[in-house]
């Protein structure tokens, strides 16, 4: 039998996130925690496999370590295979055309004989950075329906927030006439997703064309689709209808969290038709003693303390005493008798001492003026000491 | 440490808790939220270094093979070695293996094709944690010809069991097989050393003289004309003796001592399964329990261990009970002293209570 593949995903995960500040510091932002047991990662990871398609191209460039012994060999995803699976592509040196990733289209482009080496007949462009749950299928089947060169995952957002995204202006038969990145006046509500079905032709022909443009900035939402567009191929719009949140700033990463509490959440995690898989560590199931409302709680955890409205990570410990409210506490988090937090994302192994106070309660705390939203960050890896303070809204990534 | 291949008994013992292994073996039966009783002896041995394991199944082994996979979860997929299930294995007369020597007679041709210079055997009915290679440096110490290993508590009267009599250099002068004494004992815990090419022979020979019992043919009469020295396990024990038993090895789970001492370093290898986190609603009441992934809970739940997926309706109230994965318990309900297997339905309002001393279970599946 040939060996070929019908579709390769390529995954663009080497974006630094820098809006995310002390969370990424030192590593990338698909491999941020989240929703208390998972990676951002793990979504694409499993929309992937959930929909059939087994072979992943992982691009890293920025604070690749985590994010690399994360993935692994892809076993947790089922992405182990002797032929397909995932593959990190790091950036790499050859005689020439080759260096850092200079934007996501020269990222994919520098991978070309990766892809050509399954011989796919489509290639589906993914972000490491959004939290959703899609059957990439069905746009699979849309795309080859509308018989197009490359089709665009949208969905509508409302009106004054569109010049946020991507927008595409579309034909009443979902053909895309004109595509404006980030545009001051809006004419839809249609935003791109970041999500893209190329056919495999088309992406290398134009893919080898943008590199050749010293103009370029070598992006496919400024240079790549709009070229497609102009020379008149047939771009397509699918549009997807569920949850699906970019999480590449501090409230929208918090937000999307608090997206996970409730009895109907509006994303729902418990899902066993479309699980998410993720690399699950090793840790007994979480004892709780204290009070522990409207939250989700990982394994490994110790919770003697109160617990609400919060997402609490794998193997945290609350003492007694200590209060969590509004928070997301991502993971090997202890938090010691009589601390207080509040409306706070709280990265990886961060130890906070006895009756340290962290941000401030969320109706106070959510008004005041500031860059972040009045949410306070602490980063990976840092200490509070007994009775220490960090104040609302601030960013900290040293010891306090 | 000296090389050494491992041998579980994962079927041994099972007509202690018939309601636990009607459909699996003693080594597949859930315990602690997520484990498997299989997990403690294989990720001890992993734990020690050892990473050649054969599993001697009998019958109902089908969930323990659904629980081992290839072995991957305790690193044990290799190209060399790895976990190797060896199933019945019977010649022309017999059908199954009745006892511990015809069970190793079926892991023959496994210890001969090993390399291994030791061979640990052990049952899977026991939670404790033990390093293997501190048994086999004593073993080789001692210079002996077998090593069996003690833990001291309570004289726990099963269907089979054995104390030792020990000399203060760890010799065994005396061993008893179930014994009508009471009180503190050295009871032996199934866990056993010896060179591997020299239990091929104590079983060859033993098969030869027609011997059905490892216990009273090969270890009684040892203690005289044998080199058996005794190693003492310190630090918790439990056995599943009977369903009272299981109880209360999973309720030992919520004294944090115990908790840490097995799970502290977070060493005990399981299966993975993608549930989500645990969640609790705005109505939870969550106390001195072990809660999993999984769960969804919205009533009141106390001094309990819910393993993987169990939901616990609005206004329900379980105390004291262990829930196996899947359990669904409907709103109202109220629950104690209950142990429920996999998979169980308990419909609103239902009120089902057990005691202490006597726990109500509930078969795997059932509609309540």
């Amino acid at each position: 039998m040939l060996r070929k593949k019908e579709c390769v995903a390529m995954l663009l995960a080497g974006g630094q996130g820098s809006r995310l500040y002390a969370l990424t510091s030192n590593i990338a932002k698909p491999a941020v925690s989240f929703g208390s047991k998972y990676r951002i990662i793990d979504f694409p990871l499993s929309n992937c496999i959930n929909s059939g398609i087994d072979t992943v191209g992982v691009l890293t460039q920025y604070q690749p370590l985590v994010l690399n012994e994360y993935v692994g060999n892809g076993q947790p995803w089922d992405l182990d295979r002797t032929f397909g699976g995932v593959h990190i592509l790091s950036p790499y040196e050859a005689k020439q055309d080759t260096s850092w990733y200079k934007g996501t289209a020269n990222a994919i482009y520098q991978n070309i004989r990766f892809m050509k080496m399954y011989d796919p007949e489509y290639i589906l462009i993914l972000s490491g950075d959004h939290i959703y749950k899609m059957d990439y299928d069905k746009m699979l089947n849309a795309h080859k329906n509308a018989n197009a060169a490359c089709t665009i995952a949208c969905m509508q957002v409302p009106i004054k927030e569109a010049s946020r995204f991507g927008i595409l202006n579309t034909n009443p038969d979902g053909t895309i006439y004109e595509f404006e990145e980030k545009p001051k006046a809006p004419k839809s509500d249609l935003a791109s997703m970041g999500i893209y079905i190329f056919t495999a032709s088309k992406l290398y022909k134009y893919l080898e064309d943008d590199d050749k443009n010293p103009e370029s900035e070598k992006d496919f939402g400024k240079n790549v689709l709009p070229a497609m567009l102009n020379a008149g191929e047939k771009m397509y719009s699918y549009r997807f209808e569920g949850y699906w949140k970019d999480v590449g700033t501090i409230s929208s990463l918090w937000e999307a969290n608090m997206d996970l509490l409730g009895t109907v959440p509006n994303f729902e995690l418990n899902d066993r038709d479309r699980v998410i898989h993720s690399r699950s560590p090793l840790a007994p199931p979480a004892f709780v003693e204290g009070e522990v409302v409207n939250s989700i709680v990982a394994t490994g955890g110790e919770i003697e303390g109160k617990v609400v409205n919060s997402v609490v990570g794998t193997n945290c410990v609350i003492e007694k005493g200590a209060e969590v409210s509004d928070c997301v506490l991502m993971g090997n988090i202890t938090v010691k008798a009589g601390s207080k937090l509040n409306y706070a994302i709280i990265d990886e192994d961060v130890t906070i001492g006895e009756n340290a106070v962290i941000g401030e309660p969320i109706d106070t705390a959510g008004k005041l003026e500031g860059k972040t939203s009045g949410i306070t960050v602490l980063g990976r890896g840092i200490s509070v000491k007994k009775n220490g303070k960090v104040p609302a809204g601030e960013i900290v990534d040293k010891n306090v | 440490m000296a090389s050494t291949v491992g041998v579980i008994f994962s079927s041994i013992n099972d007509e202690s808790v018939p309601e636990l292994t009607r459909a699996r073996s003693m080594a597949s039966i859930p315990y602690g939220g997520r484990y498997r009783l299989v997990d403690f002896a294989l990720s001890n041995m992993v734990n020690s270094g050892i990473t050649t394991v054969g599993m001697l199944t009998k019958n109902n082994y089908q969930s323990l093979m659904d629980h081992l996979g290839s072995g991957k979860n305790w690193d044990l997929a290799r190209k060399e070695g790895g976990l190797i299930l060896l199933p019945p294995y019977s010649d022309e007369s017999e059908i199954l293996y009745k006892n511990r020597l015809e069970a190793l007679k079926g892991a023959t041709a496994f210890l001969k094709k090993a390399k291994e210079d030791f061979v640990v055997l052990t049952d899977s009915d026991s939670i404790y944690r033990l390093d293997y290679s501190k048994v086999i440096e004593y073993h080789i110490s001692k210079n002996a010809d077998i090593t069996m290993v003690y833990h001291e508590h309570e004289l726990v009267k099963s269907h089979y069991y054995m104390t030792l009599n020990t000399a203060k250099d760890g010799r065994i002068t005396g061993l008893e097989i179930n014994p009508a004494a009471s009180g503190i004992k050295k009871n032996y815990i199934n866990v056993m050393v010896a060179r591997r090419t020299y239990l091929l022979r104590l079983v060859q020979d033993a098969i030869q003289h027609g011997y059905t019992s490892f216990g009273r043919d090969i270890l009684s009469p040892g203690v005289k004309s044998l080199n058996m020295y005794a190693y003492k396990l310190e630090g918790y024990y439990a056995s599943i003796t009977s369903i009272n038993a299981y109880f209360n090895a999973n309720m030992d789970l919520l004294n944090k001592n115990i908790r840490n001492e097995i799970f502290g370093d977070r060493d005990v290898y399981t299966k993975v399964n993608d549930s989500a986190p645990a969640k609790f609603l705005s109505e939870a009441k969550v106390r001195n329990s072990l809660i999993s992934d999984g769960c969804v809970i919205e009533g009141e739940v106390e001094n309990c261990i819910l393993f993987r997926g169990v939901k616990i309706g609005k206004g329900a109230v379980v105390k004291n009970c262990i829930l196996m994965t899947d359990n669904i318990i409907g709103d109202g309900c109220n629950l104690a002293y209950v142990g429920s297997d996999k998979n169980s339905v308990i419909r609103d309002g239902r009120v089902l209570a057990g005691c202490e001393i006597q726990p109500y279970f509930i078969n795997k599946g059932s509609l309540i």
